[in-house]
């Protein structure tokens, strides 16, 4: 199980990623009521049929891993989110995108920490392929906001596969977390 | 610390890359390849994907490699799993691959061409190719 709620959207934006989007929209917001995560895609989406299999840890499809059923990603955020008397939502239409949204309560003692965001954000950028990411943060706590854009930060130091590039986006959403 | 304006991270990666060049380094031949499947992430992935950006930073790599991720690669039961693709080197994917040894992987394949023998799990399983 993920540690942190970081984890379960790195693990939602992967599969956003597999699913051949082309925009990926990612927002978190820390609120005194809770924390809560809003990850869209323009992807492949899916069927009812395939979205009730998702959801089913034992019955993927095997459409990622041939010769595995294995499936733990969406099925995880919904476990902890049961735990915690959260709320999880996912809605997806074959060949439109998908919407995953989540919410962890801060009153209650299962939710889980929001993790290390510099660190996420930069697993998040890093990922392969063209696409447009949008990331937004915000947190009423301490009313810290920032929004950044893939495409502005790749303009800026070039292919983030390179682990230059990498370091040099860490220190700016360090500063972005910090400002 | 004040919030960094694009102008100024701009402005970094030049004086960056000033550096590299005076560094004469090559193009960026190595790959590091993080597995960053649902088994990746609950075992830590993403610390270890930090870590590497890190040491090879640390250890003037940076401008050498390229770090990306990827699904499952079918070793879940080692996870996290590391596959290193580099000149004069046979491609290794290392299982077990934890933030606290993510250093020592750099410094002795990266740097020093030896493989880590305690963490090498090889290849992909076979039942996750595809045929």
């Amino acid at each position: 199980m993920h540690c942190t709620v970081g984890d379960f959207v790195l693990d939602v934006v992967q599969n956003s990623v597999e699913a051949g989007s082309d925009l990926i929209e990612v927002e978190i917001d820390e609120a005194p009521d809770g924390t809560r995560a809003f990850i869209a895609d323009d992807g492949c989406g899916m069927s009812p049929e395939e979205i009730a299999r998702a959801l089913d840890p034992l019955r993927n499809s095997g459409a990622k891993h041939p010769g595995r059923k294995v499936g733990l990603g969406l099925p995880f955020i919904k476990q902890a989110v049961e735990l915690a008397d959260g709320s999880f939502r996912l809605k997806s239409e074959k060949g439109k995108g998908t919407e995953v949204r989540f919410f962890f309560p801060a009153s209650n003692i299962d939710s889980p920490p929001v993790g290390d965001l510099v660190s996420l954000f930069v697993a998040l950028l890093g990922m392969a392929g063209p696409c447009e990411m949008k990331i937004r943060r915000t947190s009423a706590r301490d009313g810290r906001s920032y929004e950044v854009k893939k495409s502005e930060l790749v303009g800026a130091v070039g292919d983030l596969a390179s682990a230059s590039s990498l370091s040099l986006v860490r220190q700016f959403l360090a500063s972005q977390e910090e400002g | 610390m004040a919030k960094m304006t694009l102008d100024q991270l701009r402005a970094l990666r030049a004086q960056k890359q000033g550096e590299l060049e005076k560094r004469n380094v090559e193009g960026k031949d190595i790959q590091v390849i993080v597995g960053m499947g649902t088994c990746g992430i609950a075992a830590g992935a993403k610390q270890t994907f930090d870590a590497i950006v890190a040491a090879l930073e640390k250890h003037n790599m940076a401008g050498r490699v390229v770090v990306r991720q990827t699904g499952c690669m079918g070793l879940c039961y080692v996870e996290p799993t590391v596959e290193v693709v580099m000149p004069d080197m046979p491609p290794v994917i290392y299982g077990k691959m934890t933030s606290d040894v993510a250093e020592e992987l750099v410094v002795k394949h990266l740097v020093e061409h030896s493989l880590l023998d305690s963490h090498i799990f090889d290849r992909p399983a076979i039942d996750i190719v595809k045929h």
